[in-house]
Parts: C-alpha cells; sequence; structure tokens
C-alpha cells in the first residue's frame, strides 16, 4: 500500500473552498505538463459538444482524471467518463474505479466487451492465450457511436510505443474510426484543430509529453490514490514468455506453468489475461520514483503480452481505432 | 545507481521545465545517429527497445545498429528508411529533461517539420563536414528562422571524414555566416562532432584538441532559455469560462486561460479586448488555491473586480500595452494543405489563440524561395510547402502581436472549412 494516505477529490474541493492559503511558487516537478495537459482539456470541451474521458482505473487515467478536475475545479467535470470493460478484470480495480468516480462525481458509462459478443458484434477467440483485449476497439467505437461522442480523452503517451510517438496531441478519426498515420493534420504551437464532420470523432492525448517517470512524480507529489496492484505486494504468480502473469479466474495455465508466490507489482494495469507483473520491492510511491528511474526495460515491454505481437502491432490496431 | 545517488542527483527532486529541441536534417546527414547517439551514451535507450532493433538490424541483413529504427515509428518510415512525420523522444540527465522533436527533411515533408519546429526552444541543424552548406542547410536554416527558434546549433557532423580538419570547420562556419546574415538567426552555435564515433556528442572528442567550446549535450544542458518568453507583454486569452452552478460557487464566475506572455498578480489593473472595459485581478485561481502571480504558459482561473460581459476570445492585457486589434492581417504562411493550394479570396477558418474568426487571403504579395531567399512576386497561388507573404482580410479583429515578439498571440493556422484540413500556419507581422 502506498505510504501516503489516500486524498479523495472530493475533500480536495472542500478543503481549496475556504482556505485562501498561497500555492508555493517553486514550480512542482511536473507544472508545465500539469498547465499543458490543462489547457488541452480546456479547449476541447470549449469547442466540442460530447466529449468523454477513457477511465480504466488504471494510473495513467486516474492522472487524467485528477488533471481534468484541476482544469475546470471548482466546477464538476463537463463530461462523463467511460470504462471499455473486457470482463476479464481484477477485482481491487473495479472497486477502485467505482470508488473514485463517486468521489470526483462524474458519470461513468461502461461500454462492455461481453456486451459486444453477445450481440454477435465480435467473436471471442478461444484457447488458454486468447484475449479480449483486441476486441475492445468494436466495442469501443460502438460506444462512442452510441453516445454520439466526439472527442475521446485517453491517457496514452507517446514515450509509450513507437507509433504513440508519432501521433498529434488531436487526432483525428474518420467515421470508420480509422486513423490515417500518413496524413495526420498539422499541429502547430498550442493550436489545435478540433474541426470534424459528423459521425466522425477525435482522440485527444493530454499526456502526449509525460513519460512514466513524471506519472510518478504527479503521483507521489499530488498523493493520488491508485489500485493497491500498482505497489509491491504478495502474489501467486506463473512464469510465461519471460513475464510473471498473476494467477486469477480469466487465465489458464499451460502444461508445465507452475504457480509460485513472489513479490511484484503492476506497471501497467488493462485485461487480466495478458497484463503482467514485476518483481519489484517498490511498496511505496517514492519507491516506485527511483525504481522508474532506473528502469531499464520499457513498462509495455515488460508488462504486455499484446504488444509482441509485431513490429508495427500498435501502429495496425491503432488505425483501427484502436485507443 | 543506487537511490542515495539518485536523491543526490536530483532525480526525484523538483525540476525545470524540459528543453524542447528540434533535429532536422535527413537520414544521410547522420540525424538518427545522432539521436541514438545522445540517447544511447545518455542511457535513456530501454534495454527491450535496443534487443529490438538489434534484432531487426540484424534480420535486414545491416553490419551495424540502426538507430533509426528507434525513432522511425511509422510502417511507411521503416519501409522507406526515411522519416515522413515528427516523432517525439523524451530523455533526461541528471541537469535537465528533455522532448526531442526529430523532424523529418525531405521538402515533401516540409510541413511536419515546420510543426516540429513549432514548439522549439532549440534546433539543430545537421551539416555533413564534407559537403558544407548545401541547399538542405539553408531551407531548414531558413524554417527555423521563419518559425522564431530562439536558438540554433549548426552540428558540423562526419568530422571523422574530414580528418578532423580545423579548417575546413572554419570554412563550414564562414559560409553559414555568410548566408545566415540574411536570416532572423538570435543565437548560432557551431559544434565539429562525428555522432557515429560520438565524437563531442556526449564525450568530448580526443582528435579535435583545437576545439574549446562544448559538446554537444553540454550545451544542450546549459542553453540559457529563461530570458526567451516574452515577460514584459501580458496577454491572457480567455479559453473557458468557470461556472460551477454549485450551492457552495454560487456567485463565482473565472475566467480560465494559459498565461501566453508576461505576470499577471493580483490587484493589477487590466483592460479587455474586444470590449476596452477595465477592471482589476481581484484573484488568481488554480485547483490548489490562490497563487500570488502567474507567468508565461501557466494555466490558471482569473478572477475580475467588476461583473463584466467577457468570453472565450476575448483578450486581456494592461490598459497601457494592447495588441493591435485589426482585420487586416499581414503574415508569412506556410501552405500546408497537400491537396488545395491557397485561393485568393476563398474563405477559410483562421484560429488565433482561443479566438476562431472566418478570413480570407486577399493578396498574396510574394513567395519566398526558400533556397535562394528570392522573392517572386509573379506568383498567384501557393502550393504544398511553400512559404509565402500574405493579406488577409478577417471577419472581425484579431488581437494580433508581432509573431517575432510572441509566438503565441502571434501565430494562427487557417482551416479548410470543406474538408476541415490544417492549411496553413501563419506568422503575423504587425510591423516591418
Amino acid at each position: 500500500m502506498p505510504s501516503s494516505a489516500p486524498v479523495r477529490a472530493e475533500s480536495f474541493a472542500r478543503s481549496k473552498t475556504d482556505s485562501a492559503h498561497t500555492a508555493p511558487t517553486a514550480p512542482s516537478a511536473t507544472a508545465q505538463l500539469e498547465d499543458e495537459a490543462i489547457t488541452i482539456f480546456r479547449e476541447v470541451a470549449a469547442e466540442c459538444e460530447r466529449p468523454v474521458l477513457l477511465f480504466s482505473g488504471g494510473k495513467d487515467s486516474v492522472v487524467m482524471l485528477h488533471l481534468a478536475h484541476r482544469a475546470f475545479w471548482p466546477a464538476r467535470i463537463p463530461f462523463p467518463v467511460m470504462h471499455v470493460d473486457t470482463g476479464h478484470n481484477f477485482d481491487e480495480v473495479i472497486e477502485f474505479r467505482d470508488r473514485t468516480v463517486a468521489d470526483f462525481g462524474v458519470e461513468l458509462v461502461v461500454a462492455s466487451v461481453q456486451g459486444s459478443i453477445d450481440a454477435g458484434r465480435v467473436r471471442e477467440d478461444t484457447g488458454p492465450r486468447a484475449s479480449r483485449n483486441p476486441l475492445q476497439t468494436v466495442t469501443l467505437l460502438d460506444a462512442i457511436a452510441e453516445h454520439r461522442f466526439d472527442a475521446v480523452f485517453g491517457g496514452a503517451r507517446r514515450d509509450e510505443e513507437r507509433a504513440r510517438a508519432k501521433e498529434r496531441v488531436v487526432s483525428h478519426r474518420d467515421e470508420f474510426g480509422q486513423w490515417d498515420p500518413k496524413n495526420q493534420r498539422p499541429e502547430l504551437w498550442g493550436i489545435y484543430n478540433t474541426r470534424h464532420r459528423r459521425g466522425e470523432h477525435l482522440r485527444v492525448f493530454p499526456l502526449s509529453n509525460w513519460t512514466e517517470l513524471d506519472i510518478w512524480r504527479f503521483i507521489a507529489e499530488r498523493k493520488v490514490d491508485l489500485p493497491s496492484l500498482y505497489y509491491a505486494h504478495q502474489r501467486q504468480v506463473f512464469r510465461r514468455d519471460g513475464m510473471l502473469m498473476a494467477v486469477n479466474r480469466h487465465v489458464r495455465m499451460l502444461e508445465g506453468e507452475q504457480p509460485f508466490e513472489a513479490t511484484v507489482r503492476f506497471r501497467t494495469i488493462g485485461d487480466a489475461t495478458c497484463t503482467a507483473a514485476v518483481a519489484s520491492s517498490a511498496f511505496t510511491v517514492d519507491d516506485i520514483v527511483a525504481e522508474t528511474a532506473v528502469a531499464r526495460i520499457t513498462e509495455r515491454g515488460a508488462t504486455r503480452a499484446d504488444d509482441r505481437i509485431s513490429e508495427a502491432g500498435m501502429e495496425d490496431r491503432k488505425r483501427q481505432g484502436y485507443f | 545507481m543506487t537511490l542515495a545517488d539518485l536523491l543526490e542527483d536530483g532525480v526525484a527532486a523538483k525540476r525545470a521545465a524540459p528543453l524542447r529541441f528540434a533535429t532536422v536534417g535527413s537520414v544521410d546527414d547522420g540525424k538518427s545517429t545522432l539521436i541514438g547517439r545522445l540517447l544511447h551514451d545518455s542511457k535513456s535507450i530501454f534495454e527491450d527497445q535496443l534487443e529490438h532493433i538489434e534484432a531487426v538490424s540484424k534480420k535486414r541483413g545491416s553490419d551495424y545498429v540502426d538507430l533509426a529504427l528507434l525513432t522511425d515509428g511509422l510502417r511507411a518510415e521503416r519501409e522507406q528508411g526515411i522519416t515522413i512525420d515528427v516523432a517525439y523522444r523524451y530523455f533526461s540527465t541528471p541537469h535537465r529533461d528533455f522532448v526531442i522533436a526529430d523532424c523529418p527533411g525531405h521538402v515533401q515533408y516540409t510541413r511536419n517539420a515546420i510543426t516540429g519546429a513549432s514548439t522549439a526552444d532549440l534546433a539543430i541543424v545537421l551539416v555533413d563536414a564534407r559537403h558544407g552548406v548545401v541547399e538542405q542547410t539553408r531551407r531548414h536554416s531558413l524554417l527555423m528562422s521563419l518559425l522564431g527558434v530562439p536558438h540554433l546549433v549548426i552540428a558540423v557532423n562526419k568530422m571523422d571524414l574530414v580528418a578532423f580538419s580545423e579548417a575546413r570547420f572554419d570554412e563550414v562556419r564562414q559560409e553559414f555566416s555568410e548566408f545566415a546574415a540574411r536570416l532572423d538567426l538570435r543565437d548560432v552555435t557551431f559544434i565539429p562532432i562525428s555522432a557515429l564515433a560520438g565524437d563531442n556528442v556526449v564525450e568530448r572528442s580526443t582528435s579535435m584538441a583545437w576545439y574549446q567550446g562544448p559538446t554537444l549535450l553540454h550545451h544542450l544542458e546549459t542553453v540559457y532559455t529563461a530570458s526567451d518568453d516574452n515577460l514584459i507583454d501580458v496577454r491572457f486569452p480567455v479559453q473557458y469560462v468557470v461556472r460551477p452552478q454549485r450551492a457552495e460557487h454560487r456567485d463565482y464566475r473565472g475566467y480560465a486561460g494559459t498565461v501566453a506572455a508576461g505576470t499577471l498578480r493580483p490587484g493589477d489593473e487590466v483592460m479587455v479586448l474586444p470590449s476596452g472595459l477595465t477592471t482589476r485581478i481581484e484573484r488568481i485561481d488554480t485547483a490548489d488555491g490562490p497563487v500570488t502571480e502567474a507567468r508565461a504558459s501557466m494555466a490558471v482561473t482569473l478572477l475580475l473586480t467588476d461583473d463584466l460581459d467577457i468570453s472565450r476570445g476575448d483578450m486581456i492585457c494592461r490598459p497601457h500595452n494592447q495588441p493591435t486589434p485589426s482585420q487586416d492581417l499581414d503574415a508569412m504562411v506556410a501552405w500546408m494543405d497537400s491537396e488545395h493550394p491557397l485561393s485568393l479570396r476563398k474563405v477559410y477558418t483562421l484560429k488565433h489563440t482561443t479566438r476562431s474568426v472566418r478570413a480570407m487571403v486577399t493578396d498574396l504579395r510574394y513567395r519566398l524561395d526558400v533556397h535562394t531567399l528570392h522573392r517572386d512576386d509573379s506568383v498567384s497561388q501557393l502550393e504544398l510547402n511553400e512559404i509565402g507573404r500574405v493579406t488577409l482580410r478577417a471577419t472581425s479583429p484579431l488581437f494580433a502581436d508581432d509573431y517575432r515578439h510572441n509566438r503565441v498571440t502571434g501565430s494562427f493556422v487557417l482551416i479548410d472549412e470543406a474538408t476541415n484540413q490544417t492549411a496553413a500556419a501563419g506568422m503575423l507581422r504587425t510591423s516591418g
């Protein structure tokens, strides 16, 4: 568990209302990145009619929610949040998700991959290595169409992956949800072109210029509450493809795979079938900041089975509308 | 490194804003090798990334690890071996954080290079020591000058191929300086390097004892950028009106935005454009509570003493230092639409700070030859990647500053209303 006591958004808001204290003038570690993200949130909220923020309970989406809160304070966040739910969740994360949206007073839309499967919109792969992760694209695009969302805030960062390093902050999607990486709109200065036709939408990435370390610096400095999975804990795991997969009801072990107990934490949290843990003794947020600063392997390389598909795996999925 | 070392180095402590720098040049100039060298020697490449590009290089029959694979993230780029679009990369040293905008060098992707340069504090232009200043060097330097990049580094690369000759370095410097005299460049630094061997990139070269200046990384770590911001002209474009409509904030009406220039403090007298009405700043809010001042690039919310009618797109400034409100605009534009050239009297959406108006180009005064700087006043249209001086007429006034004094309030984009494409980038001239 984090060393610092979790602080909830509503209690933030209340303490701010009455106090006339002065914020420190020294810039915080991520002050400039925070200002940039807040500027992006406000710009898109001003120019788009129906934005939505993707919220999974993962650390990047939690940071996004905190930044949105900061952008519009003391008003409430003027858009709902949406979770694209594969149904293969860690229980702690769902509990955290529901508690957090209640604290922030935002509306939660759940777009269910199980719903897409039941409706015959997608077909699920079978077998022990099957993952619902790629199916999320259809569920996401259906939900965007159903709710007529015209701007979708995502927590993707350019440092995560090479195709993402190329993406604009405000990124246009056609009526099929497709990204055209060879014909992106030029994006100069801080001027964002949010124009789009009906049926098209924008993906907006306020954390574009953040690194994994910046995320942790923000979490440390702002005492951001996270699912406990991010901190080192004892857990039953097994080894697969050189990664430590958590033993859980959504994943079937193959022959020869043996469960064992280890001290681990998660660097990313996604679908329980394809997110791996890392061996770590980082029990507090300060431990993680230090561990991240010297990390020698990218977070996706260390923990995402689905990114190992091919050299252009992410680009191909993004072209089709993946987040 | 241990945790104790880290804390001593301040990695976990507070840090200043990152230096954003653009790199321009083609693969042949060794740009990708240089970036790879900076990332590698500053230990910013992750092991799985290095393993990956080693494997791919080997698979392709390459004798060496192709560091360009680190930055060329799109399938088409890897297939063609060129950079098409800007890639952003991040690295840190104990002294500073960096954002690299790795820009394409080919003329057909000029618009993407301009995108990368628009927010850069510094640009590195690579020059091959054997070839000296070539057409491409001139084009890239002109673009960086036009985009107002405050600091330029001419990295004279491949010094190993000219026997680390001081005379050759001096020739290249002389050649560039003659050309650059006609550009608006404020700070130019020349550094002789060999990106392949690492000379003067991170480690000081042992082959160029005659060079007394900093290594490239040392220069990047120490270049002074605090004075690049415009600290004098107060400009606050109103971005979003915050009205909580909650019981506990019943009468709250705040004007949220990001400071474009200058410093705002509670008690300051301010003027609101276009109304021209004056009032005072009552308080400057953030989610952490009120602050005593707001400087350029800070995102804050202003509360004003008087209840005025203010909305998104209005500009808050000081009564005795206002931008020039004008419907007739003089600007340099870089054309970015591949399908539709600039056409006179066609109506575009013009976005300037938080204000969108409609505008048409009434006069194309000249097209600038990006290689010779020659001004061709016989042209009637601008095509993709061409740069020209235009006169525009807008449906309502913009609160304009000269781009050379303020990159935020001096810049705009034109958007094609039929296709929604960003058609042009504009840089305002209010004098000369």
